[in-house]
């Protein structure tokens, strides 16, 4: 998984609320076997018209904000499906990092599968850094100080200390958890002895 | 310290625990289809590893299948491959699969209880957010990404932090002519489709302890549209006798030990929740969705909202957006709304029962002329099952089309989608702007609702609906 720490970029505003998975990446992009190329195809039914020309006016249409790496959003962002391809769709735009007041669980623990961070921030801290967007100057995200800077102003953010040293490092949570395998293989046999129908 | 059936649930997974709390939680069942997976074995594959166990894990394929005619295979390429990925992963991985063929093929969350597979007190997960539904026996059962996929597979475990205890009381009774799907679509609306965020919900009373089984799946089904990481309800006698005999339930002296165990399985009378929320059932009407979120809902009795009459901004600039996607004029009664669609089935509205229901209202009548209606089995069982009751033929002489099992016209990642601007009474979950179809328009309703607002042409009210 590739690691974050300082990402600098145009924030681009989005500023709905209940943004949901098929809003993000409607089904008929879920037929891939693949995690790339789903970019093109983020928010789709906003982003194109009916004859799948670019819609002008959506902002990640716009530049500079067609080369945002983060995005700005209301609250419940990602609410809907479990589907992993909200944000590889994101991602392969080159969104790395989504800002939001509150985020549905399932897609909030896929960003950070991806390398993405999820920033829960109070609303009022948001609409500071959507008046500075309008600017259409970088911003800076400093996740091991876990803060903010846009212009001579600095926003300082929590996060998981479990989820950051997980993104600082790009760990492979797999290989972590494999780790455990004598904790797992003694709980199993546990599980044998006590509950032999789950088997 | 009294606990809550999540708090045990929860202890009783615990492989390991970090300081700050984050856990690895064993998983005891791991349902599989052919959307959420490709990349996760393709993950497996990449970095050298195995299924750790292959018979915790059960797979189907159901969100791409043809509704219609399968002995053509599926024509959509993009579809077929997706499923043959599947079938080629699950024999390359020892995974056993209901293939699309195979009568016991159907939506992953119908066949995962039919087949005994799901059982109380158990962790469930499946890559699809709808497994909440397992909730209804008294599992913790909950949706999770592809990367979490590779992850259960490969380890049989999860990394997770507990979420908060959130308890939803139904209590009294609920009136004639309202169903599960009335329950939950009121609570969402009461609570909001963020109001479970972080949470998980036990829903509790006499409403849901007078529930079938099926209707208990109905409602813990729709968790996910509260925003909550899972829904559950503790398991009684209807639970145990349910899943009595299921090819994959337990067996002789397993049996007596499973419910001897699973008889414990419930809250403490003392436990502590962070978060509890009554609901009397009598003040449940039949509900209709007007919008394109779940909480967007309103009795069938009432009219769409007025943006003017909403203070908050953002809401009222979200109700407008609605309406205009929806086609719908403010102050409109509910009634007033024709539509073009009904769609049955789905795995919140696509079991036995759900049929039955909806075949005793359209028995002897007609499907309106401009409505074309479907009904889509949960699974090959259950089309068998309606097949031999005689149900099938009650639909198709009404008018209605009688398909194959899938999640068809749920997500419409299959052909079956609406068409821009069709208006559709759905038995389904969501009523997102294009989920059914690009610029299609959902109606989120029960069984009975779609089939009494198939034969009137709009939408109506079930109760008053003369058969």
């Amino acid at each position: 998984m590739k690691k974050f720490d300082i990402l600098v970029g145009i924030p681009a505003n989005l500023s709905m609320i209940n943004i949901d998975t098929d809003m993000i990446i409607p089904k008929q992009f879920l037929k891939t076997i693949k995690r790339t190329g789903l970019g093109k195809n983020l928010f789709f039914e906003m982003r194109y018209d009916d004859n799948e020309k670019k819609i002008e006016d959506f902002v990640l249409n716009k530049e500079p904000y067609n080369n945002s790496s983060i995005l700005l959003t209301g609250k419940n962002f990602g609410c809907g499906s479990s589907r992993e391809h909200a944000p590889w769709a994101l991602l392969d735009f080159g969104i790395r990092c989504i800002i939001s007041s509150s985020f549905a669980d399932i897609f909030y623990n896929n960003c950070f599968k991806n390398g993405m961070l999820p920033l829960i921030l109070e609303q009022k801290k948001i609409d500071e850094i959507i008046e500075y967007s309008k600017r259409k100057q970088n911003i800076e995200i400093n996740l091991t100080k876990q803060e903010i800077k846009f212009g001579n102003k600095l926003i300082k953010f929590t996060i998981d200390k479990f989820k950051k040293n997980c993104l600082l490092n790009g760990t492979d949570d797999i290989a972590m958890s494999l780790e455990k395998k004598e904790e797992i293989k003694l709980y199993e046999d546990s599980l044998k002895k006590n509950k032999p129908w789950i088997n | 310290m009294p606990q809550t059936l999540y708090d045990k649930i929860w202890n009783e997974h615990i492989v390991y625990q970090h300081d700050d709390g984050t856990t690895l939680l064993y998983v005891d069942r791991h349902l599989v289809h052919e959307v959420t997976s490709p990349q996760a074995f393709e993950g497996l594959r990449l970095s050298n590893r195995k299924v750790r166990k292959p018979n915790l894990t059960l797979a189907v394929a159901d969100h791409n299948v043809p509704t219609t005619n399968r002995s053509k295979g599926i024509e959509d390429q993009d579809s077929k491959i997706q499923v043959e990925e599947l079938e080629k992963n699950c024999r390359e991985f020892g995974i056993e699969i209901f293939g699309m063929n195979d009568k016991r093929q159907g939506i992953v969350h119908i066949i995962g209880p039919e087949q005994g597979f799901t059982q109380p007190g158990t962790v469930i997960v499946c890559g699809d957010s709808h497994t909440a539904t397992h909730g209804a026996f008294g599992s913790l059962a909950f949706g999770i990404g592809t990367s979490e996929v590779e992850h259960v597979l490969a380890t049989q475990t999860l990394i997770q932090k507990k979420s908060k205890n959130f308890r939803i009381n139904i209590t009294g009774n609920l009136l004639t002519g309202v169903t599960a799907k009335d329950v939950i679509l009121q609570t969402i609306g009461k609570i909001g489709t963020a109001g479970g965020t972080g949470m998980v919900i036990e829903y509790a009373g006499t409403v849901i302890e007078n529930l079938s089984i099926e209707q208990r799946m109905t409602i813990c089904n729709m968790s996910i549209e509260a925003g909550a990481k899972a829904g559950l309800i503790a398991p009684d006698e209807k639970t145990f006798k349910y899943l009595k005999g299921k090819p994959k339930s337990p067996k002789n002296e397993n049996w007596d030990k499973a419910v001897a165990y699973w008889s414990k399985l419930k809250s403490d009378s003392s436990a502590k929740f962070d978060q509890e929320v009554e609901i009397n059932g009598k003040d449940i009407n039949p509900m209709v969705t007007w919008g394109t979120s779940p909480q967007d809902v309103v009795s069938i009795t009432e009219s769409v909202p007025d943006p003017e009459k909403e203070k908050d901004e953002d809401k009222k600039k979200s109700i407008i957006r609605s309406l205009e996607y929806m086609g719908l004029k403010p102050n409109t009664k509910i009634t007033d709304i024709k539509v073009d669609r009904i769609f049955i089935g789905s795995c919140t509205n696509g079991r036995i029962e759900d049929l039955r229901d909806s075949a005793k209202i359209i028995k002897g009548k007609k499907v309106a002329e401009h409505v074309n209606a479907m009904v889509v089995p949960g699974s090959g069982l259950v089309k068998q099952q309606a097949e031999e009751e005689g149900i099938d033929k009650i639909f198709k002489e009404a008018g209605f089309d009688w398909r194959e099992p899938g999640c068809s016209m749920c997500l419409a990642m299959n052909a079956d989608k609406l068409n821009p601007k069709e208006r559709c009474a759905s038995t389904s979950n969501r009523n997102f702007e294009g989920r059914q179809g690009r610029g299609g328009r959902t109606h989120l309703v029960s069984p009975t609702m779609a089939a009494a607002a198939a034969i009137a042409g709009h939408l109506t009210d079930v109760r008053k609906f003369k058969n």
